[in-house]
């Protein structure tokens, strides 16, 4: 079967009824790792209390993408913007390396596949958490114990093992750990990279609450990477669908499951079990 | 255009499916146009696969047309539906717009009465109010209060269409689109279905339905089109069939 995979099947265009404005604008978005077009002029949009959810096989592209929204890795080209108050707007991939560590440590949460890259595996679960305060200048001892706790109680950790070393608790804990981290300042934007990726699924399942508990009451903007297809149909309320490099569809969750566009979807979704 | 009066008005609304892996085209229906006023409850007639649940999703924008306009008449504006950005469609799902299938999409390990009351929170309800007004509609659906707390996932199929409807019916919309909700009910939870939908009916809500046992709905129902003849039947005024 020869099927024409060049045309993508985008978002529309028409003009906007309401006033929302969005929280995250990517536009042109491009990166190469010597000869593997790792981003080809990538345009993302999300809007604030929405989670969208990008999926796409291994080396689409849609982790290079999350760590560009991290402002961990710049692009050899494009423009990012926050909508975030009290601050100018910008491409944010100008900013000096300290500036983006600054403004990623204060608005934006992330949570990894692998802990490790997201803890100090030898730390305390509630040090962890509280790093993330201290890196945005709080100080005091108690304010800190006592954020990291509201923390981690909002991401359904045991307190009791709040003193506990990420090393000493299983993978969803480590999962939960990470979360605390990610929003004990309220960041605007949540990234996760693969948060259920080898967890068992009754612990999948507990940790895809707690998300959809904290994006309802927090109103907290998410951007949810997973090649489960279930898990982004469960979570999103827009996707994207990345191959090579590129956006080849994107739209309302159950527009692009029900009603793919793209040849790439369709074959996506019909391979699911 | 909308007119004055018309919540909503379907011009000449076409859906195709392309099947990439087959290589070809499913044509769902063409040309469909119809006017919705606010309180009006239209049904949509026809046999198997004359595009009625279709027709529903399309309008929902699960499904993209390849043709025609839905204008909405929505509170900040009228919308073309069909042609509307993805951020507003969601939107207006959120505030606007219902839609209740004869399934309920659970999240594993969420209680029933979480699952009914979200729709409240979403809105920006207490948690509190939020959740009394859950167990309300689930008792008044015929929910067991022992039920309330656990996973619909487990329940039997009548169980969860229970849930489903407490949850999609909870907020008044401007518009309801049901596909099929009394599928798998027992006579209590479908008299109550009724009732609601007619005190919403009273409140002003439009709402377009395909059920398979239609005299369910009889006293509420305004007009019917019917999708593989085109006619549209007034059921107020006269008998007088017009065709479409």
């Amino acid at each position: 079967m020869n099927l024409d995979m060049s045309q993508p099947a985008l978002e529309r265009t028409a003009p906007r009824l309401m006033r929302t404005e969005p929280l995250l604008t990517m536009r042109d978005v491009s990166r190469r790792f010597g000869e593997v077009e790792a981003l080809r002029n990538v345009d993302v949009t999300v809007y604030p209390g929405e989670v969208m959810g990008i999926v796409g096989e291994s080396g689409s592209g849609k982790s290079t993408l999350l760590r560009m929204m991290n402002l961990e890795d710049t692009p050899d080209s494009g423009d990012y913007r926050l909508q975030l108050p009290n601050r100018e707007d910008g491409n944010l991939f100008d900013l000096a390396r300290y500036d983006r560590r600054m403004l990623c440590a204060r608005h934006i949460g992330i949570v990894y596949q692998n802990p490790h890259l997201g803890l100090l595996m030898r730390h305390s679960s509630s040090g962890n958490v509280a790093e993330r305060l201290l890196v945005a200048g709080e100080r005091s001892f108690d304010v800190l114990r006592g954020k990291a706790r509201e923390a981690l109680d909002a991401s359904e950790f045991p307190l009791a093992r709040m003193d506990a070393r990420p090393i000493e608790l299983s993978g969803g804990m480590q999962q939960r750990v990470q979360l605390a981290k990610a929003i004990a300042l309220e960041p605007a934007l949540l990234l996760l990279d693969e948060p259920t990726t080898g967890l068992d699924v009754s612990v999948q399942a507990l940790v895809l609450d707690t998300l959809k508990r904290l994006q309802r009451d927090r109103r907290i903007t998410m951007v949810l990477v997973s090649h489960d297809l279930g898990v982004i149909r469960t979570m999103a309320d827009r996707v994207m669908v990345m191959r090579h490099g590129e956006v080849v569809e994107q739209g309302l969750a159950d527009q692009v499951f029900q009603d793919p566009q793209h040849p790439y979807t369709q074959q996506l979704v019909h391979a699911k079990l | 255009m909308t007119s004055s009066t018309s919540l909503l008005r379907v011009e000449g609304l076409t859906k195709t499916f392309r099947m990439y892996h087959l290589d070809s085209m499913l044509h769902a229906f063409e040309g469909v146009s119809f006017d919705l006023h606010r309180g009006e409850f239209l049904l949509l007639r026809g046999h198997n696969g004359a595009g009625k649940s279709t027709l529903l999703r399309t309008i929902w924008r699960s499904y993209l047309p390849v043709g025609g306009h839905v204008w909405y008449q929505s509170e900040e504006g009228e919308i073309d539906l069909a042609n509307a950005a993805d951020v507003d469609i969601a939107l207006l799902r959120r505030h606007e717009i219902g839609f209740v299938t004869q399934f309920l999409n659970a999240r594993p390990r969420v209680a029933a009465q979480d699952i009914v009351a979200e729709p409240l929170r979403l809105a920006g309800y207490s948690a509190a109010e939020a959740l009394e007004q859950a167990r309300h509609w689930l008792d008044q659906f015929g929910v067991r209060p022992e039920l309330w707390r656990a996973y619909p996932s487990t329940f039997s199929g009548g169980e969860q269409q229970k849930v489903n409807l407490a949850r999609a019916l909870i907020l008044p919309q401007r518009l309801l689109l049901l596909d099929e909700p009394t599928a798998s009910l027992d006579v209590g939870a479908r008299a109550a279905l009724v009732r609601r939908l007619s005190d919403l009916k009273s409140q002003g809500v439009a709402i377009i339905g395909v059920f398979h046992h239609p005299g369910d709905v009889a006293e509420l129902i305004d007009r019917e089109i019917n999708l593989a003849t085109r006619v549209v039947a007034d059921q107020t005024e006269s008998d007088e069939d017009v065709a479409v």
